[in-house]
Protein backbone atom coordinates (compact mmCIF):
# COMPACT_ATOMS: atom_id res chain seq x y z
CA UNK A 1 0.00 0.00 0.00
CA UNK A 2 2.77 2.37 0.98
CA UNK A 3 4.64 1.57 -2.23
CA UNK A 4 1.56 2.27 -4.34
CA UNK A 5 1.03 5.68 -2.70
CA UNK A 6 4.69 6.59 -3.10
CA UNK A 7 4.79 5.49 -6.73
CA UNK A 8 1.58 7.40 -7.51
CA UNK A 9 2.90 10.57 -5.90
CA UNK A 10 6.20 10.13 -7.76
CA UNK A 11 4.44 9.88 -11.11
CA UNK A 12 2.38 12.98 -10.29
CA UNK A 13 5.52 14.91 -9.30
CA UNK A 14 7.44 13.76 -12.38
CA UNK A 15 4.71 14.68 -14.88
CA UNK A 16 4.20 18.11 -13.29
CA UNK A 17 7.97 18.70 -13.16
CA UNK A 18 8.11 17.92 -16.87
CA UNK A 19 5.41 20.54 -17.42
CA UNK A 20 7.34 23.05 -15.29
CA UNK A 21 10.34 22.91 -17.62
CA UNK A 22 8.55 22.48 -20.96
CA UNK A 23 5.30 24.50 -20.98
CA UNK A 24 5.69 27.75 -22.88
CA UNK A 25 3.04 29.52 -20.82
CA UNK A 26 4.93 30.50 -17.66
CA UNK A 27 1.76 30.92 -15.61
CA UNK A 28 0.82 27.29 -16.24
CA UNK A 29 4.42 26.24 -15.50
CA UNK A 30 4.20 27.99 -12.12
CA UNK A 31 0.89 26.26 -11.35
CA UNK A 32 2.41 22.87 -12.15
CA UNK A 33 5.31 23.80 -9.86
CA UNK A 34 2.62 24.07 -7.18
CA UNK A 35 1.53 20.50 -7.95
CA UNK A 36 5.17 19.37 -7.68
CA UNK A 37 5.55 21.05 -4.29
CA UNK A 38 2.33 19.57 -2.91
CA UNK A 39 3.36 16.13 -4.17
CA UNK A 40 6.73 16.42 -2.45
CA UNK A 41 4.94 17.48 0.75
CA UNK A 42 2.94 14.25 0.43
CA UNK A 43 6.17 12.29 0.09
CA UNK A 44 7.48 14.04 3.23
CA UNK A 45 4.41 12.81 5.11
CA UNK A 46 5.14 9.31 3.79
CA UNK A 47 8.67 9.64 5.19
CA UNK A 48 7.20 10.65 8.57
CA UNK A 49 8.44 14.24 8.38
CA UNK A 50 5.04 15.88 8.92
CA UNK A 51 6.45 19.17 10.17
CA UNK A 52 8.54 19.56 7.02
CA UNK A 53 5.49 18.80 4.90
CA UNK A 54 3.59 21.65 6.54
CA UNK A 55 6.58 23.98 6.22
CA UNK A 56 6.84 23.02 2.55
CA UNK A 57 3.20 23.89 1.89
CA UNK A 58 3.31 27.05 4.01
CA UNK A 59 6.58 28.47 2.67
CA UNK A 60 6.69 27.11 -0.87
CA UNK A 61 3.06 26.98 -1.97
CA UNK A 62 1.94 29.82 0.28
CA UNK A 63 4.77 32.30 -0.13
CA UNK A 64 7.20 31.49 -2.94
CA UNK A 65 4.59 30.42 -5.48
CA UNK A 66 2.51 33.53 -4.76
CA UNK A 67 5.59 35.69 -5.30
CA UNK A 68 6.45 33.93 -8.55
CA UNK A 69 2.91 34.27 -9.94
CA UNK A 70 2.93 37.92 -8.87
CA UNK A 71 6.17 38.47 -10.80
CA UNK A 72 4.85 36.61 -13.85
CA UNK A 73 1.76 38.81 -13.94
CA UNK A 74 3.83 41.99 -13.47
CA UNK A 75 6.08 41.10 -16.38
CA UNK A 76 3.33 39.68 -18.61
CA UNK A 77 3.73 42.36 -21.27
CA UNK A 78 7.44 41.51 -21.66
CA UNK A 79 6.85 37.81 -22.32
CA UNK A 80 7.54 38.33 -26.04
CA UNK A 81 5.64 37.23 -29.10
CA UNK A 82 3.98 33.80 -29.00
CA UNK A 83 5.99 32.73 -32.06
CA UNK A 84 9.39 33.35 -30.48
CA UNK A 85 11.08 30.14 -29.32
CA UNK A 86 10.48 29.52 -25.63
CA UNK A 87 13.61 27.42 -25.25
CA UNK A 88 17.02 27.17 -26.80
CA UNK A 89 18.81 24.00 -27.90
CA UNK A 90 16.28 21.59 -26.34
CA UNK A 91 17.87 18.58 -28.04
CA UNK A 92 21.41 19.10 -26.72
CA UNK A 93 20.14 20.02 -23.26
CA UNK A 94 17.86 16.98 -23.24
CA UNK A 95 20.75 14.70 -24.15
CA UNK A 96 22.97 16.27 -21.46
CA UNK A 97 20.38 15.97 -18.70
CA UNK A 98 19.44 12.43 -19.82
CA UNK A 99 23.11 11.45 -19.59
CA UNK A 100 23.30 13.04 -16.14
CA UNK A 101 20.20 11.09 -15.10
CA UNK A 102 21.66 7.80 -16.35
CA UNK A 103 24.89 8.41 -14.41
CA UNK A 104 23.04 9.43 -11.22
CA UNK A 105 20.49 6.60 -11.39
CA UNK A 106 23.04 3.88 -12.12
CA UNK A 107 25.20 5.14 -9.24
CA UNK A 108 22.42 5.40 -6.65
CA UNK A 109 20.60 2.20 -7.61
CA UNK A 110 23.69 0.00 -7.63
CA UNK A 111 24.39 0.79 -3.97
CA UNK A 112 23.10 -1.48 -1.21
CA UNK A 113 20.24 0.35 0.46
CA UNK A 114 18.52 -1.01 3.56
CA UNK A 115 15.04 -2.19 2.64
CA UNK A 116 13.41 -0.63 5.71
CA UNK A 117 14.33 2.36 7.90
CA UNK A 118 16.96 1.44 10.48
CA UNK A 119 15.65 3.71 13.24
CA UNK A 120 12.32 4.95 14.52
CA UNK A 121 10.87 8.15 13.15
CA UNK A 122 12.28 11.35 14.63
CA UNK A 123 9.87 13.18 16.95
CA UNK A 124 9.34 16.88 16.34
CA UNK A 125 10.58 17.78 19.85
CA UNK A 126 14.02 16.35 19.00
CA UNK A 127 14.17 18.47 15.87
CA UNK A 128 13.28 21.58 17.85
CA UNK A 129 15.88 20.83 20.50
CA UNK A 130 18.55 20.25 17.85
CA UNK A 131 17.70 23.59 16.22
CA UNK A 132 18.42 25.51 19.43
CA UNK A 133 21.38 23.47 20.71
CA UNK A 134 23.68 21.79 18.18
CA UNK A 135 22.45 23.64 15.10
CA UNK A 136 21.98 27.04 16.70
CA UNK A 137 24.74 28.64 14.60
CA UNK A 138 23.31 27.67 11.16
CA UNK A 139 19.86 28.58 12.48
CA UNK A 140 21.00 32.10 13.37
CA UNK A 141 22.93 32.43 10.11
CA UNK A 142 19.72 31.60 8.22
CA UNK A 143 17.98 34.38 10.14
CA UNK A 144 20.76 36.78 9.13
CA UNK A 145 20.45 35.68 5.51
CA UNK A 146 16.70 36.35 5.70
CA UNK A 147 17.27 39.91 6.90
CA UNK A 148 19.91 40.50 4.23
CA UNK A 149 17.65 39.07 1.52
CA UNK A 150 14.67 41.20 2.53
CA UNK A 151 16.72 44.41 2.75
CA UNK A 152 18.46 43.61 -0.54
CA UNK A 153 15.18 42.83 -2.28
CA UNK A 154 13.61 46.10 -1.12
CA UNK A 155 16.69 48.05 -2.22
CA UNK A 156 16.70 46.33 -5.63
CA UNK A 157 13.00 46.62 -6.32
CA UNK A 158 12.42 50.13 -4.98
CA UNK A 159 11.43 52.48 -7.77
CA UNK A 160 13.86 55.20 -6.74
CA UNK A 161 17.05 53.32 -7.54
CA UNK A 162 18.68 54.77 -10.62
CA UNK A 163 19.81 52.56 -13.55
CA UNK A 164 23.48 53.11 -12.71
CA UNK A 165 22.92 51.66 -9.26
CA UNK A 166 24.10 54.71 -7.29
CA UNK A 167 21.92 55.56 -4.34
CA UNK A 168 21.33 59.11 -3.27
CA UNK B 1 11.73 -0.79 -2.79
CA UNK B 2 10.04 2.45 -1.72
CA UNK B 3 13.48 3.88 -1.03
CA UNK B 4 14.64 3.27 -4.59
CA UNK B 5 11.47 4.86 -5.98
CA UNK B 6 12.10 8.06 -3.99
CA UNK B 7 15.80 8.01 -4.92
CA UNK B 8 14.97 7.71 -8.62
CA UNK B 9 12.39 10.49 -8.27
CA UNK B 10 14.92 12.88 -6.75
CA UNK B 11 17.46 12.01 -9.47
CA UNK B 12 14.84 12.69 -12.14
CA UNK B 13 13.73 15.95 -10.48
CA UNK B 14 17.32 17.16 -10.37
CA UNK B 15 17.88 16.33 -14.04
CA UNK B 16 14.62 18.01 -15.08
CA UNK B 17 15.76 21.10 -13.18
CA UNK B 18 19.09 21.03 -15.03
CA UNK B 19 17.21 20.66 -18.33
CA UNK B 20 15.08 23.69 -17.46
CA UNK B 21 18.16 25.71 -16.50
CA UNK B 22 19.75 24.89 -19.86
CA UNK B 23 16.75 25.55 -22.09
CA UNK B 24 14.59 28.28 -20.54
CA UNK B 25 15.04 31.74 -21.98
CA UNK B 26 12.76 33.47 -19.49
CA UNK B 27 14.49 34.40 -16.23
CA UNK B 28 11.42 33.43 -14.17
CA UNK B 29 11.53 30.01 -15.83
CA UNK B 30 15.13 29.70 -14.63
CA UNK B 31 13.95 30.42 -11.07
CA UNK B 32 11.29 27.69 -11.34
CA UNK B 33 13.99 25.21 -12.44
CA UNK B 34 16.16 26.17 -9.46
CA UNK B 35 13.21 25.43 -7.17
CA UNK B 36 12.98 21.94 -8.72
CA UNK B 37 16.69 21.30 -8.04
CA UNK B 38 16.43 22.52 -4.43
CA UNK B 39 13.39 20.31 -3.86
CA UNK B 40 15.27 17.28 -5.13
CA UNK B 41 18.03 18.02 -2.60
CA UNK B 42 15.54 18.49 0.25
CA UNK B 43 13.80 15.23 -0.66
CA UNK B 44 17.14 13.40 -0.48
CA UNK B 45 17.91 14.96 2.91
CA UNK B 46 14.57 13.83 4.34
CA UNK B 47 14.85 10.35 2.84
CA UNK B 48 18.31 9.68 4.24
CA UNK B 49 17.40 11.23 7.57
CA UNK B 50 14.45 8.85 7.86
CA UNK B 51 16.56 5.92 6.68
CA UNK B 52 19.44 6.35 9.11
CA UNK B 53 17.57 8.09 11.94
CA UNK B 54 19.47 11.38 11.71
CA UNK B 55 17.55 14.36 13.07
CA UNK B 56 19.98 16.87 11.55
CA UNK B 57 18.95 15.84 8.05
CA UNK B 58 15.46 17.24 8.68
CA UNK B 59 16.99 20.41 10.09
CA UNK B 60 19.04 20.86 6.95
CA UNK B 61 16.00 20.22 4.76
CA UNK B 62 14.39 23.06 6.73
CA UNK B 63 17.39 25.28 5.96
CA UNK B 64 17.14 24.35 2.27
CA UNK B 65 13.49 25.47 2.22
CA UNK B 66 14.35 28.72 4.05
CA UNK B 67 17.24 29.53 1.71
CA UNK B 68 15.05 28.73 -1.30
CA UNK B 69 12.64 31.39 -0.03
CA UNK B 70 15.51 33.94 0.22
CA UNK B 71 16.72 33.02 -3.24
CA UNK B 72 13.25 33.45 -4.73
CA UNK B 73 12.82 36.86 -3.07
CA UNK B 74 16.16 38.22 -4.29
CA UNK B 75 15.80 36.62 -7.73
CA UNK B 76 12.35 38.10 -8.30
CA UNK B 77 13.54 41.52 -7.11
CA UNK B 78 16.36 41.35 -9.65
CA UNK B 79 13.92 40.28 -12.38
CA UNK B 80 11.53 43.14 -11.54
CA UNK B 81 14.41 45.62 -11.59
CA UNK B 82 15.55 44.12 -14.90
CA UNK B 83 12.11 44.43 -16.44
CA UNK B 84 11.98 48.05 -15.33
CA UNK B 85 15.41 49.15 -16.54
CA UNK B 86 16.26 46.82 -19.43
CA UNK B 87 12.65 46.21 -20.57
CA UNK B 88 13.29 42.50 -20.94
CA UNK B 89 13.08 39.36 -18.84
CA UNK B 90 14.91 37.09 -21.26
CA UNK B 91 18.23 35.97 -19.87
CA UNK B 92 19.72 35.91 -23.39
CA UNK B 93 19.09 39.61 -23.93
CA UNK B 94 20.91 40.73 -20.80
CA UNK B 95 24.38 40.88 -22.32
CA UNK B 96 25.57 44.36 -21.46
CA UNK B 97 28.68 43.00 -19.71
CA UNK B 98 29.50 40.57 -22.52
CA UNK B 99 33.13 40.92 -23.62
Amino acid sequence: MHLIVTAGLSVLVLVSALWVVTLRNLFRAALSLGVVLVGIAGLFIGLEAEFLAFVQILVYVGAILTLVIFAIMLTARLQGSPNAPASRQPLLAGLASLGLFVVLASTTLSLNWPTAPLEDAIPLATLGQQLVTTLVLPFEVVSLVFVAAVVGAIALASAKSSPSGSQQ
Amino acid sequence: MTIRVVLLLSDALFCLGVYGMLTRRNAIGLLLSIELILNAAALNFVLFGRLFGQVQAQAFALFVIALAACEAVVGLAIILSLSRHAKTIFADDVNLLKG
